[in-house]
């Protein structure tokens, strides 16, 4: 009697887990199309190539899938991500390691579905959740772009995931949870420029991809939008987009949000860290036409929520005097010469910290790293000789950081919160 | 009277433009490549003379090819320093060769060097004699044959080795024995790198570091005889 419950309880365990392991396994092959199973015709005109080299700009395929210095495509970049490094693959069309062997259709079931060639399921690093809205036209063009590239032999690197990430298996339950191949659906209530926007912004850029947020499981919230999140491992705070303190651009001529992502520059804003890099490897490459449709779109985001009534009830900051004294003495000796005396900066040269978002937002990451590592804005046509910043990192400790942030955040008019070693000391 | 209305009206709208942004008038800079490179100061010392005590090189008069690779190197993953690579990981070809161009053609006086080490006179020796003579034995041509008589450099990308802190010296031939520094191929320095010794090393940097600067201390034309080894760095030799 004993055995008989035990045999049914053991046999209804075995078919909800085999129903449970259909459905993540269905889950996964949904919207996926047939290959077709006879060898296609591809036909890449130059102005296919054109097309795909552009488009690959956009997508900026290129910051990932290729080392520093190394053949434009051939990856081998590592990405740091908090389940253990992944290396980006080789795009070239070498027969071997690239993209040799090939058709359209697999190219565009990566894109789409996130599949590899041989079957493998992807990892979004890859950010194939922005990628499934790429049209097949787009991908196609893109496909021939990188057939043209000269084939590079450079081997694909295995990836340094922990268990269980490194496990089909684990992937497929992700995909099951968080991935849905959907094309781009254009909003009928919007003019073209904004839907054109939507699919830049939404599909090859991933803008997503660091300014949103992640989940336990790494995968970008798409419900709150573009509404910030700090890069994983690289420590950088991806500012809101519909956030007026942020970096929302509603109160922005799109003229601005232009010129910020073609030159790196705007009247009340620059780029640094990874938003340097996007723009010096992405968006200074995009048309007019196209940066102002991204510009339509992002002027166009829903505000973010307003926080509660409570958490508005101004409650006085208080700073440590000893702490904004030595800030003081600190600024007048590195900083002043550049941002001025009374933080009001340099036009076309150095920013004003008066009144400055960037300086004054909730987390004060990107300030930490701007002061211990400098940096120059991007070379651009619009920008071509930027003016650059030092690296303190070497000549100001924990506590010397700290003191100067916590002065420039509560001078001049700036009232936000005081920074303190520990967060300079955050990873 | 009506002039006293209208600078009234003036002050007004001062007042407002500046209650509007809060602070002071943002100033403004000279559109020089000199305030541009200003962030090099920071390590390299005003106008990138720095003494010989610390890490940092000195920039000031170095061959512009020869700054010009290197700002290219640490851009494209040849040379690894993490607040170098950073400082110009976003530079254009152009404008790396503006900045290098104007640290090459600052003519600025040497401080004082050193005269006292805490190396072995054997030590010195041994560098002198690598410095001069090389090692042909172990096919390290002496630094004389390429870097110039007066180690001041050739044009138009061979470096002098005057005037350089011995930390960073050694730390850069440390870098080509590992394999941590590179060049554009034929990459000449790391193939002697890696036939140094870290012995060697020590000895040529601590020569090096407390030799006085020669009368002339501007890199040479040219040299007398064509270079021993090939170097992608260099236009190649006829």
């Amino acid at each position: 009697m004993k055995l008989r419950r035990l045999g049914w309880t053991l046999l209804t365990l075995i078919v909800l887990g085999a129903a449970a392991a259909g459905t993540i396994v269905a889950m996964n092959l949904r919207g996926e199309d047939p290959l077709p199973t006879q060898a296609e015709a591809f036909a890449a005109t130059p102005q296919l190539i054109e097309r795909g080299r552009y488009l690959a700009l956009a997508g900026n395929c290129a910051g990932c899938h290729t080392t520093r210095g190394g053949q434009p495509y051939a990856g081998g970049l590592p990405l740091e991500t908090p389940f253990g490094t992944i290396f980006s693959s080789n795009l070239t069309p070498d027969g071997k390691s690239g993209i040799g062997s090939w058709s359209s259709a697999h190219f565009w079931r990566a894109m789409h579905n996130g599949r590899s060639k041989d079957g493998r399921l992807l990892y979004p690093a890859f950010p194939y959740p922005n990628f499934t809205q790429v049209t097949r036209e787009d991908s196609d063009a893109i496909y021939a772009y990188l057939r043209s590239l000269p084939p590079a032999p450079e081997p694909n690197r295995a990836h340094l995931l922990r268990f269980p990430y490194d496990t089909q298996a684990a992937l497929a339950v992700w995909r099951a949870l968080s991935f849905k191949p959907e094309p781009f659906v254009a909003n009928a209530g919007k003019p073209a420029e904004w839907n054109r926007g939507a699919y830049l912004v939404n599909g090859l850029g991933h803008c997503i991809a660091c300014h949103g947020s992640r989940n336990s499981l790494g995968a970008t919230e798409t419900r709150l939008g573009l509404s910030g999140g700090l890069i994983a491992v690289e420590n950088w705070y991806a500012p809101s987009l519909n956030d007026p303190h942020e970096a929302g651009v509603a109160g922005w001529p799109a003229a601005d949000v232009v010129s910020l992502l073609k030159s790196g520059v705007a009247p009340r804003g620059s780029v640094m860290g990874p938003m340097a890099d996007v723009v010096f490897r992405s968006t200074q490459y995009l048309s007019d036409a196209d940066l102002t449709a991204m510009a339509s779109y992002l002027k166009d985001l829903p505000d973010a929520p307003k926080p509660e009534a409570a958490a508005i009830a101004k409650v006085p900051i208080r700073r440590d005097a000893a702490t904004m004294t030595r800030g003081a003495k600190i600024y007048d000796q590195r900083c002043a010469y550049c941002h001025g005396d009374q933080g009001q900066g340099a036009v076309g040269a150095y920013p004003p910290l008066a009144g400055n978002r960037a300086v004054n937002m909730a987390r004060p990451t990107n300030l930490i790293q701007v002061v211990a590592h400098g940096g120059f804005l991007p070379s651009t046509p619009g920008n071509p000789r930027p003016y650059g910043m030092p690296p303190f990192g070497q000549t100001l400790d924990a506590a010397e950081v700290a003191a100067v942030l916590t002065y420039v955040r509560g001078s001049w008019g700036n009232d936000s919160a005081p920074v303190t070693q520990l967060d300079t000391m955050r990873r | 009277m009506k002039l006293r209305i209208r600078f009234a009206a003036i002050g007004l709208m001062l007042f407002a433009t500046q209650g509007m942004a809060g602070a002071a008038t943002p100033a403004t800079v000279p559109d020089t490549i000199e305030q541009r490179a200003a962030a090099c100061i920071a390590c390299h010392g005003r106008e990138g003379a720095t003494t010989n005590a610390g890490y940092f090189p000195r920039l000031a008069g170095k061959p512009a090819g020869y700054l010009f690779n290197q700002l290219v190197s640490f851009r494209d993953g040849r040379r690894f320093n993490s607040d170098m690579a950073y400082m110009v990981q976003h530079l254009s070809d152009a404008y790396l060769r503006e900045m290098a161009e104007y640290f090459s053609g600052l003519q600025l006086p040497y401080p004082p060097i050193a005269t006292t080490s805490d190396a072995t006179p054997e030590q010195l020796q041994r560098g002198r004699q690598l410095v001069h003579e090389g090692d042909a034995a172990r096919g390290v041509p002496a630094c004389v044959q390429c870097h110039g008589a007066a180690l001041t450099g050739v044009q138009p990308a061979i470096p002098g080795l005057l005037g350089l802190p011995r930390l960073y010296v050694s730390s850069q031939l440390g870098a080509w024995l590992t394999s941590e520094r590179h060049a554009l191929p034929p990459d000449c320095m790391a193939d002697i790198g890696r036939r140094m010794t870290t012995a060697d090393i020590n000895a040529v940097a601590s020569w090096l570091a407390v030799q006085p600067m020669p009368a002339d201390t501007k890199p040479a034309a040219s040299l007398p005889a064509p270079l021993p080894v090939n170097c992608g760095g260099m236009p190649k030799s006829k």
